[in-house]
Parts: C-alpha cells; structure tokens; sequence
C-alpha cells in the first residue's frame, strides 16, 4: 500500500531522467513498512542501463534515517527500454529484504508501467501494488474499496 | 587502535544482531580481520580477491574508502567504520 503523491513523485523522477535510469528510496518509521518519506538519489552511474546510489549521498542519507529511527521501505528505479521486471544486476545487490523494489518503465513516453517486487536470497516476488490517497483513510470499509483479507 | 563499525542489517547475522561492534586494527584491512576472528564469515562478504567487493560501501568516519586507499585505509583510535550495502542495479 503506497500514497498516490509518493508513486506520482517516483514517475516524475523516471519521467524527468530519462533516457537515464532514475533511482531513489521511500523511508518509512523502522518496522512500520509504511512508506513515508521520498528522497530521490543521484545515480551516479548517469546511464540508461545501470544505476547506482552516489556512495557519499547515500551515507547521509543513511545518517539522516537513522537518526529519525527510519528505514528503507521503498527501493525504486527505472527502466528506460525494457520492461519494469528486475534485470540479474538487480537480483544480485538486492540486500535489503524488507524492502519493496519498485520497478518503473518509462519506455513508452504516454504511459508508464509501475510493479513491486521483494527480491530476497536472489528469489524474486511480484506483488500487488495498491494505491491511495490517504494512510489514515485507507480500509475504512467504504464502498468502492472493498478491504482485502 | 579501537575503532566502532557499524553494521548493515544485511550482515547483522553475523553479529547476532547487533548494529554496530568494535574492532582493532590501524589500517581498514586489519580492522576486517580483526571482524573475521570474532564474526566469522564477515571478512568473506566484505572482500573478495583481495580488494572490496562491489556489493559492499565502506567509510571510515565520512570518507568512502575506494577513494582513500580501499583496504590500505588507515584507521585511527575512536574512528567509526561504516559498511552500507551498495545499492546499484541495471
């Protein structure tokens, strides 16, 4: 379950680095696998088939998250002409397991593809992404989204 | 030579979970050998043929060390080593 703003912001990042991959973390409250706070990272790689976080952004990043009791809900990055599946550079430095890797497609420039995956052990998992406006207003047995078990 | 690592949750299984240890050592080199003696299987997810695997950031207090000697890094007493995971993909 993620807040439209936070998937908006994730899209606009791919959209607006494209041809280049685009890549950043969603930071939630440790343990509450609610993600909260965006923070787009520099790829420091510049290029349209690999990313990775610039190592200097990442430790203060890092420093940041920790002093605000966060971790890493989302892992996203995009993928600039293929599809929003992880590639096997992906699977193998996956290391954080509670996290969801969130993979974007910007290859068609109408509409973008957007999925979740948990990558752990080198084992990889697609999952439901459900979309909302709101944490607090989300399973309130409302009508048209009916709560799922 | 005391110095405070810091530990990713990753690699928290060979510490028994424990975020952060201490070790002795005055180069980065020493310091992970030093991990390997009271943390077996640490030293082999950190270094691989010799220098620092490609899947692992190591600082020693707010410099990365690719860029300050890798494994010849030298460490002084107080200093804080941190390993983060690398997060990079295709």
């Amino acid at each position: 379950m993620i807040r439209r703003d936070l998937v908006d912001a994730m899209v606009a990042h791919a959209r607006r680095d494209h041809p280049d991959e685009a890549c950043g973390i969603i930071a939630g409250p440790e343990g509450s696998d609610r993600p909260e706070r965006f923070i787009a990272m520099d790829n420091a790689e510049r290029s349209p088939t690999f990313y990775r976080f610039d190592s200097m952004e990442q430790l203060r990043v890092h420093r940041e998250m920790s002093a605000n009791d966060e971790e890493t809900i989302v892992v996203y990055h995009s993928h600039t002409a293929t599809e929003a599946y992880p590639s096997r550079t992906d699977v193998s430095y996956a290391s954080e397991p509670q996290a969801h890797y969130v993979l974007i497609s910007t290859r068609d420039p109408e509409t973008h593809e957007l999925r979740s995956y948990r990558i752990v052990d080198g084992v990889v998992t697609e999952e439901p992404v459900e979309v909302v406006e709101s944490y607090m207003f989300a399973h309130t047995g409302a009508d048209d989204t009916p709560d799922c078990p | 030579m005391a110095v405070t690592v810091s530990i990713p949750t990753i690699l928290r299984t060979h510490t028994g979970g424990q975020k952060s240890v201490e070790a002795t050592g005055t180069t980065l080199a020493q310091v992970i050998d030093d991990l390997e003696n009271n943390h077996g299987g640490l030293k082999a997810r950190l270094v691989k043929e010799g220098s620092l695997h490609r899947f692992v950031n190591v600082y020693v207090n707010d410099e990365d060390v690719r860029f300050a000697g890798g494994l010849d890094a030298t460490v002084k007493d107080g200093d804080t080593v941190t390993i983060l995971p690398a997060v990079a993909g295709g």
